[in-house]
């Protein structure tokens, strides 16, 4: 896994991440992951540090430069699907909660989607299950990434259109993330 | 205040500039929309034929998807004509039963049609001798569903090759099969990709002179690509000529006189290259080959280089982007041309090569006429690799020309894209002036019939990152519409004369293959579904028909059981563009589909998914 990533472009986006992190309080990083707990596999009881993760601009942000870095993006594009389905959409195949997507990374899927076991740490799977959820969840504005994606091809997330409000209010939405 | 009157100034000239072309282009408009009327036909004597010996077509009937060797999609039946093809009706559809982007072309041998759907592979073969064509057999080759996450542009299947009673096939996760074309039964299956590094094949075989020609797709995967010659017997692999790497890999030998010195030295597919990035250098043959049996020489051209952020590559990546010529019993090549050296922009060389007999100021060359992603028509000697001409026939920008002295294209320095900048208004984009869909050649009008694209973008290179099996881009793109807001259109191209006969413009991106008829009769599909016939000579619409789905297959005509004549298209939108429906993608990503669904966020007011056969007749 060699990684010619330019160092200006690391520090760009690294500096970026930092900006993240100053203007949201709460924006600070988690201490290492472990794995899922088993007991998040139960949508019953969710792992109770999901919420965590998707509550802090931080760790989406962590999540949004790995989804460039480990060619997450080349697949998904910033979302909206290529090679593999849209993400920003609010259909899953395989679950929409923070351990779904973290199984989904994890193992891969069947019809092509890799395992990246392995090449990620546990945080690392964590911090890019909360921004995958980010691209289609109704998230605070002051959670979402607001780094342009690409080096401004396109709009900033934070200035796009928020996507179509779906029939759900905020309560209901907290419930069936986990 | 000092600053600010020139700024004023500025505008003020902006302004009136802006102005001076918007009047320029209504007036322009206006004009091309007069001529659209007329239609005068095309009346100049046809110069170009089919190159001598490499036409051959069993009468009446289809065994390659190009229809013969020289590649020209020509059929010489003409029982449907100009006068009354308005007539057509439907005379039998089938359902394949998939979703996916079919862009295969039907195969027709005896009294069977042959058909091969998008991923899963499925063969079916049709009794044509029946009023309700019924399926005689058909075949699941059960590819790995895994496949389907590295197919770059949907899962789509370019057709099959029939020979000497047996069907040669490819399945997604790459493996060759022989079928025997009576009973369905598997010969032989040889697999030749590897998915977990990112190889899929998704190009129609092409059989030919005891050989099974068979490259890859990977170019978005860093993929290093090759062509393999297959035994047809056996399925044994005879040869595999990289596209990268030392000559001894590409069967680079004595036998190598490529035109332009920029070609010539040792193992420039090493040298031409930083470091070892060719063993991910892209370079797969995905496209169409043509064969001239008198030469004994294939024809084919190579994917852009991978990644795509060229910053990453600097040289001249050979043998990507670029068209070899080979011997088909050795695979030895014989010489090559570099469309794209070093290529900014994926503009693959892997479109069809028309091979042609024509003259050049006043000799006649043995050429082969590609219409090439980079937006110009190549004319090349096919016997030496000279490029004779190479004329614009879309919109752009990017490129200011072709230097026929060294061969080289040249870029215009202000639309070279950059890392942590975006560059605006790149014509034509990746996908090119145009794609894979195949153009047909009529030798009656001398004329070459082009399915193209009117598409630009805006791209920024933002560094790759190799990991086995996934995208090794480096890219944000977002594409649109070309000057004149149409995305598509069909050229008739006077290949000796280095000019448009006629055109005709599509709103959405032309992403089917043409044919053209001994009746002076083009077919060709569009996006959102219609079949249209229109007049070989003049351009002027004879005849539509709307399917239930958009078209980015091939059309084929044949000879029925019953005498009649047959026209048939799948219909099912798909593949790089048509994704955007078949694969449900989310087009408010202006980057998604690395970045061609931008270019058609309407696409699913127009079509919905669709598979099916349609067969078209002439009315008892
Ligand atoms: C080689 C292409 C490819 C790469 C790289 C890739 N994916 Fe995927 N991904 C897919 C495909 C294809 C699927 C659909 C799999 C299926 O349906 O079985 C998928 C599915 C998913 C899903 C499940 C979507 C759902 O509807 O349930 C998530 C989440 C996901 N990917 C996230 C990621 C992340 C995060 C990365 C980077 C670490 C990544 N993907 C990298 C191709 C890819």
């Amino acid at each position: 896994m060699s990684s010619p990533c330019r160092a200006s472009l690391l520090a760009l986006v690294l500096l970026a991440g930092c900006d993240e992190q100053a203007r949201d309080p709460r924006g600070h990083p988690l201490p290492e992951t472990g794995p899922l707990l088993s007991a998040a596999m139960n949508p019953a009881r969710p792992d109770p540090r999901a919420v965590d993760y998707y509550k802090n601009a931080f760790e989406v942000s962590q999540g949004q430069q790995l989804f460039q870095w480990m060619n997450c993006s080349g697949c998904h594009s910033n979302g909206g699907g290529g090679m593999g389905p849209a993400l920003s959409d609010t259909k899953w195949r395989y679950g929409s909660s923070m351990a779904d997507i973290v199984q989904t990374i994890a193992n891969g899927r069947p019809n092509g989607m890799p395992s990246f076991s392995g090449k990620l740490t546990q945080a690392e799977m964590w911090q890019l299950a909360a921004y995958v959820r980010s691209l289609s969840q109704h998230v605070p504005q002051s959670i979402r990434s607001g780094r342009t994606e690409g080096l401004s091809v396109g709009e900033p997330s934070t200035l796009r259109d928020p996507h179509p409000p779906r029939a759900v209010t905020p309560k209901q939405d907290e419930a069936s993330v986990e | 205040m000092a600053q600010r009157w020139p700024k004023l100034v500025l505008l003020v000239a902006v302004g009136l500039v802006v102005a001076a072309l918007v009047a320029f282009l209504i007036i322009r408009g206006t004009g091309e929309r007069a001529a659209e009327a007329a239609r005068t036909p095309y009346e100049q004597p046809a110069l170009a034929k089919t190159a001598a010996g490499a036409g051959a077509h069993p009468a009446g009937q289809w065994y390659i998807p190009a229809g013969d060797y020289a590649s020209t999609r020509f059929s010489d039946l003409a029982d449907i004509n100009t006068q009354n093809v308005g007539q057509l009706k439907p005379a039998f559809t089938f359902d394949t039963g998939y979703l996916k982007g079919h862009e295969a072309a039907p195969l027709v041998v005896g009294s069977t049609m042959y058909l091969v759907t998008p991923y899963p592979n499925v063969v079916y073969a049709l009794d044509l001798t029946k009023p309700d064509r019924p399926v005689k057999w058909s075949f699941n080759p059960h590819p790995n569903p895994k496949s389907q996450g590295i197919a770059c542009c949907d899962v789509v299947d370019r057709g099959m090759s029939y020979d000497n009673g047996r069907l040669f096939m490819v399945t997604l996760d790459g493996q060759v099969i022989a079928l025997d074309a009576n009973s369905g039964a598997q010969v032989w299956r040889t697999p030749v990709a590897d998915i977990s590094k990112g190889e899929t094949v998704t190009m129609a075989p092409l059989v030919a002179a005891g050989k099974v020609l068979v490259g890859d797709s990977g170019g978005e995967l860093g993929v290093r690509g090759s062509l393999k010659a297959l035994d047809e017997g056996s399925g044994k692999v005879v040869w595999k000529a990289y596209s990268t790497g030392p000559d001894k890999d590409v069967l680079i030998g004595p036998n190598f006189h490529p035109y332009y010195p920029s070609d010539q030295g040792k193992d420039l597919g090493v040298k031409s290259w930083p470091g070892e990035a060719w063993k991910q250098g892209g370079g797969t043959i995905w496209g169409w080959i043509s064969y001239d049996p008198e030469l004994h020489m294939i024809y084919y051209g190579t994917s852009n280089p991978g990644p795509w952020d060229a910053e990453d590559r600097p040289g001249d990546d050979k043998w990507t982007a670029g068209i070899f010529a080979r011997d088909i019993d050795t695979g030895q090549a014989r010489w090559f041309y570099q469309t794209a050296p070093h290529d900014l922009y994926d503009h693959d060389a892997i479109n069809e090569m028309i091979l042609l007999d024509m003259p050049v100021n006043g000799t006649m060359r043995k050429v082969l006429v590609q219409p090439g992603r980079t937006g110009f028509m190549y004319v090349i000697d096919r016997v030496t690799g000279q490029v004779l001409s190479a004329d614009p026939y879309a919109s752009m920008t990017a490129y200011t020309g072709v230097d026929l002295k060294t061969g080289r294209i040249q870029h215009n320095p202000a639309e070279v894209p950059q890392s942590g900048r975006v560059t605006r208004g790149i014509c034509p984009a990746a996908p090119g002036g145009k794609d894979w869909n195949p153009s047909a050649f009529s030798p009656r009008t001398g004329l070459l019939y082009v399915p193209h694209l009117n598409l630009c973008m805006d791209h920024v290179y933002t560094g790759a990152n190799y990991i086995s099996g996934t995208p090794f881009l480096g890219v944000e793109s977002k594409m649109y519409a070309g000057p004149g807001g149409y995305r598509g259109e069909m050229t008739a191209w006077d290949p000796v004369r280095r000019k448009p006969a006629w055109q005709i413009r599509e709103n959405l991106p032309l992403w089917s293959g043409a044919l053209a008829t001994a009746g002076d009769v083009v077919f060709y599909g569009t996006l959102d579904g219609w079949f249209k016939a229109v007049d070989a000579r003049s351009g002027k619409l004879l005849w539509k028909y709307r399917t239930e789905s958009g078209i980015v297959g091939q059309p084929i005509s044949y000879r029925g059981p019953d005498g009649r004549q047959y026209i048939a298209i799948y219909s099912g939108v798909g593949g790089w563009v048509g994704g955007l429906v078949s694969g449900g993608f989310d087009p408010r990503d202006p980057t998604a589909g690395l970045g061609i669904f931008n270019a058609v966020p309407d696409l699913a007011k127009y079509t919905g998914r669709g598979g099916r056969l349609y067969v078209f007749a002439l009315p008892r």
